[in-house]
């Protein structure tokens, strides 16, 4: 079916690319409408797909209202789903789930290839729990898996690749299993390429990793120490992150960009994403004029449903991070708890040794051994603390981020609206007053001025209802997403606190005949 | 209950007591500890009022008491150091070292630490009967209480000149082994306590972050109107009472692992140093037999029988310590081997206890939990 594809070697075969492909990435950032599939895509299979995809722009309008109702009618069907717990949890946990029979939207591929109405009654044919299911996002069977970091070139110019493994059998893909190796700034191109085509509609695009320029630079230095590796794995885990959320968003999994980058072997560097380019100072400037023009528009929010979400996610905001700051002080006594336990363990070990009584000796380097094993539970732990909850904050803390740009870009698309209806006073105010100068060539003008400016009246309105829209069931999807992390999140918690303790029990109990055996 | 009258030598009686300091109260500076004792042999319970300043006095009492052979072979209980005021405490916790169990802010565990010293006083065979316990544990007022220099003490530790005695080597190679083995096993038991006791600060620390945290968790409950925050709002709750057994959990890990080990190896620190006092005792003793004996060698005709005089008494002083130092150290060690003993299995013990009851709560919860969680998602 599709051809053989490994992996290149990374080191000419990327520079090759790129050089190539100078033209071809200044086409992936300009805007969707004009979007093209890559001259050096490897895949011809998929290519008729991605074209006609390229077509629509984006989400399409019918689709969307009419997901409304659905899901409404899925109402009951999520109360039933959630009340049984033992199904809900293999969802939620990463490996694939074997208890759930994989939902294959089939029926979500057709749309692809023919005309966009067909979408909706494609919905209908499917079971209400499948499509239930698929509203929900949960269990759309598929996996990313990114592993083995690994270390690519010397010096300054190294850097960490990552390797991206998918398994699916969603139908959109043309294998089952695929893995390709990608570095940190092909995640933060692809970010970049569906923050530009989405969020400008409405679309909560997941924030990538953040860059340090810190961690880097040790990794690249070549420092092999624990902090080195930890930030790696940190990054790892991230990435991963990023990647489920992103394909778990349904519009988002089926855009070219996203797939490409889960499938092709070779991805065009994304050389924009350097912090110190002059792509980069060009959007920290852009950043900042976006700023002040937001604090200048006041917009007259006719719906207060907008302002009360706002509200409530600044307030989330903040309590979020609160929390990160709590978990991070908690973490850092867990580490402070771990070295100190090893430490005494070496100490006990000593006092051990010197010993002259044979059993006591004996007791106290037994001693030694359980503090150390209790020193390896309590790292772990701090691991268990760390990535289960301070990540997840800190991702959500982001995306909150992301929420609060969507929202801002209705903002600006109320904005585009108004300024287009005084444009539109403008020239109707011009044409009366050209009536009366009896200019007919000019008052022609006028008129045809007038009408695209009524075209543009509507079109900046319709914008306004599609982003209000998209923003209000994308909200929707985030609340669900949000409850759901964070449940799953405390619940492997609490797995994790109890094997801790039951740990914990076995090793002290071990050390007891040998206390006892003492006198 | 002054028993003054009735007190006198002849009725002493020298069967076991049982002591037990059972309060501790602040009077301006310093703290007063309620001791309440009983002789076994007799019903009458004595309470009395002691403070810091008493203690010094009845170990000065212990260490100079007269008529008893081989007083310095005696490796005297140790004192616990002085306890600190809450300045001193915080000093020592932003020097984030820990000496001394006195800097650990627990006045609980400092009383059993007097109550400890008062019980290996009474314990011991020969200084029970010194007339000076009787009247500490028994008399309102300490007779005689003159004001006891701090700096006493040190007098019979190491002055600076006689340090160089501490290296004298030993004619016996029994108290050789055991200057040799005390020196090693004080090294590291002291720092076997900083560091335990660290473990103990840390974990105390952690107590406190699990409280931040579940603190944190309360915040930014109030609006029930919106689903989403209502699910997350019990969430948060349900997590906010996980990390508060987390936080009681640590707490009582940390007061059973002072309670046990760390009190243990604290009191044996200090009981190596007194060992190691006495040892020094000793060697100071034989040098002094080795300076007679050479005197003696050295000396003129006529001063000859002085000299033999004051031989004969050193060589007399040396072995009678030498014999009571051997006794010491063999029931010494057998004591100290059957404290550890103890320390580790109540520490095992307590700790597997409260694992299981934790454990216990943790997975039946876990379930409930679950359950209450997956709850929390139905809305619309």
């Amino acid at each position: 079916m599709a051809t053989e594809r490994e992996p290149p070697p990374l080191g000419d075969a990327e520079q090759t690319d790129f050089r190539e492909l100078e033209d071809g990435d200044d086409l992936f950032i300009s805007t969707a409408s004009t979007l093209e599939s890559s001259p050096t895509s490897p895949e011809p299979a998929s290519l008729p797909a991605e074209d006609i995809c390229a077509n629509s722009n984006g989400p399409q309008p019918a689709e969307i209202s009419l997901d409304d109702d659905l899901e409404d009618l899925f109402a009951e069907a999520t109360e039933e789903v959630s009340l049984d717990s033992p199904e809900r949890e293999p969802i939620l946990s990463d490996e694939p789930s074997p208890a759930v029979t994989p939902v294959t939207p089939t029926a979500l591929v057709t749309p692809r290839v023919e005309p966009k109405t067909i979408f909706v009654p494609a919905m209908f044919e499917r079971s209400k729990e499948e499509l239930e299911e698929e509203a929900n996002g949960d269990s759309f069977d598929m996996e990313i898996v990114v592993s083995d970091p690994e270390k690519v070139g010397d010096g300054m110019n190294a850097y960490m690749a990552y390797k991206v493994t998918t398994k699916t059998s969603l139908t959109i893909f043309n294998e089952n299993e695929f893995s390709v190796k990608r570095r940190f700034s092909d995640f933060l191109g692809l970010h970049s390429k569906l923050a530009t085509k989405y969020m400008h509609i409405g679309y909560i695009v997941p924030p990538a990793p953040e860059k340090s320029i810190v961690g880097m630079t040790k990794v690249k230095v070549g420092k092999e120490d624990s902090s080195s590796t930890e930030f790696v794995e940190k990054r790892r885990a991230a990435l991963e992150r990023y990647l489920e959320r992103t394909v778990k968003h349904p519009t988002l999994l089926h855009d070219p960009d996203v797939m490409q980058f889960l499938e092709s072997s070779e991805l065009p560097r994304a050389v924009s994403t350097q912090a110190l380019s002059g792509a980069g100072i060009l959007r920290m400037v852009n950043k900042a004029a976006e700023a002040v023009n937001k604090m200048t528009i006041k917009m007259n929010e006719s719906d207060a449903w907008f302002e009360e979400k706002q509200q409530q996610f600044e307030n989330l905001d903040q309590q979020l991070r609160k929390l990160h700051t709590s978990v991070e002080s908690l973490v850092c006594h867990r580490k402070e708890l771990s070295v100190n336990t090893a430490a005494f363990a070496k100490s006990a070990a000593m006092l051990g040794n010197s010993e002259d009584h044979t059993a006591l000796s004996r007791a106290l380097s037994q001693l030694a051994e359980v503090e150390e094993k209790i020193d390896q539970l309590h790292q772990e732990q701090a691991y268990a603390d760390f990535y289960l909850f301070a990540e997840l904050l800190s991702d959500y803390v982001r995306l909150l981020t992301a929420v609060k740009g969507v929202f801002d870009q209705r903002m600006k698309t109320w904005q585009k609206w108004q300024d287009a209806q005084a444009m539109l006073q403008k020239k109707r105010e011009a044409e009366s007053k050209l009536q009366f100068a009896n200019k007919p060539d000019k008052l022609q003008q006028a008129k045809d001025e007038i009408r695209e400016w009524e075209g543009k009246v509507q079109q900046g309105e319709r914008d306004f209802e599609q982003i209000s829209k998209t923003i209000r069931k994308e909200v929707g999807r985030f609340e669900k997403e949000r409850v759901r992390d964070f449940k799953a999140v405390i619940i492997k918690y609490l797995e994790s606190l109890v094997q801790t303790q039951q740990q914990l029990i076995k090793y002290w109990e071990a050390f007891l005949p040998e206390a006892k055996a003492i006198a | 209950m002054m028993d003054a009258g009735i007190e006198d030598n002849s009725n002493h009686d020298f069967s076991g007591y049982d002591v037990r300091v059972t309060d501790a109260a602040q009077n301006g500076d310093t703290f007063v500890y309620v001791i309440k004792s009983q002789q076994i042999s007799s019903d009458t319970e004595y309470r009395v009022e002691r403070e810091f300043e008493d203690f010094e006095w009845l170990h000065h009492c212990l260490l100079t008491q007269e008529g008893v052979t081989g007083l310095h072979g005696i490796i005297f209980p140790p004192l616990p150091a002085k306890p600190g005021t809450s300045l001193s405490n915080s000093e020592a916790k932003t020097k984030k070292k820990i000496e001394s169990l006195a800097m650990v802010d627990d006045w609980q565990m400092y009383c059993r630490a007097l109550e400890e010293y008062l019980h290996l006083v009474t314990a011991h065979p020969v200084l029970v009967k010194n007339p000076a316990v009787h009247s500490f544990l028994k008399h309102r007022e300490l007779p005689l209480k003159t004001k006891v220099k701090k700096g006493i003490f040190n007098k019979l530790t190491q002055a600076v000149e006689e340090l160089r005695k501490e290296h004298h080597k030993d004619i016996d190679d029994f108290f050789q082994n055991e200057r040799d083995s005390n020196l090693t096993l004080t090294a590291f038991t002291k720092a076997a306590v900083e560091k335990f006791l660290e473990i103990v600060l840390t974990e105390q620390k952690i107590a406190i972050a699990c409280g931040h945290f579940s603190t944190a968790l309360h915040l930014g409950i109030g609006q029930d109107d919106d689903p989403a925050d209502y699910a997350f709002a019990k969430m948060c709750l349900k997590l906010s009472e996980v990390l508060d057994t987390v936080k009681k959990n640590f707490e009582k890990v940390a007061e059973n692992d002072l309670n046990t080990l760390g009190f243990n190896l604290e009191l044996h620190s200090r009981f190596q140093d007194a060992e190691k006092e006495m040892l020094f005792r000793r060697t100071c003793k034989l040098v002094d037999v080795e300076t007679a004996n050479k005197n003696l060698g050295q000396a003129k005709p006529h001063k000859k029988a002085a000299m033999e005089d004051i031989k004969k008494a050193a060589d007399k002083e040396f072995d009678e310590i030498s014999g009571m130092a051997k006794v010491e150290i063999q029931r010494y060690h057998r004591e100290r081997v059957r404290a550890f003993q103890k320390a580790l299995i109540e520490l095992e013990l307590a700790a597997t206890c409260f694992c299981c009851s934790s454990t216990g709560w943790l997975s039946l919860n876990s379930s409930v939990q679950n359950n209450y969680i997956q709850n929390c998602t139905v809305w619309n």
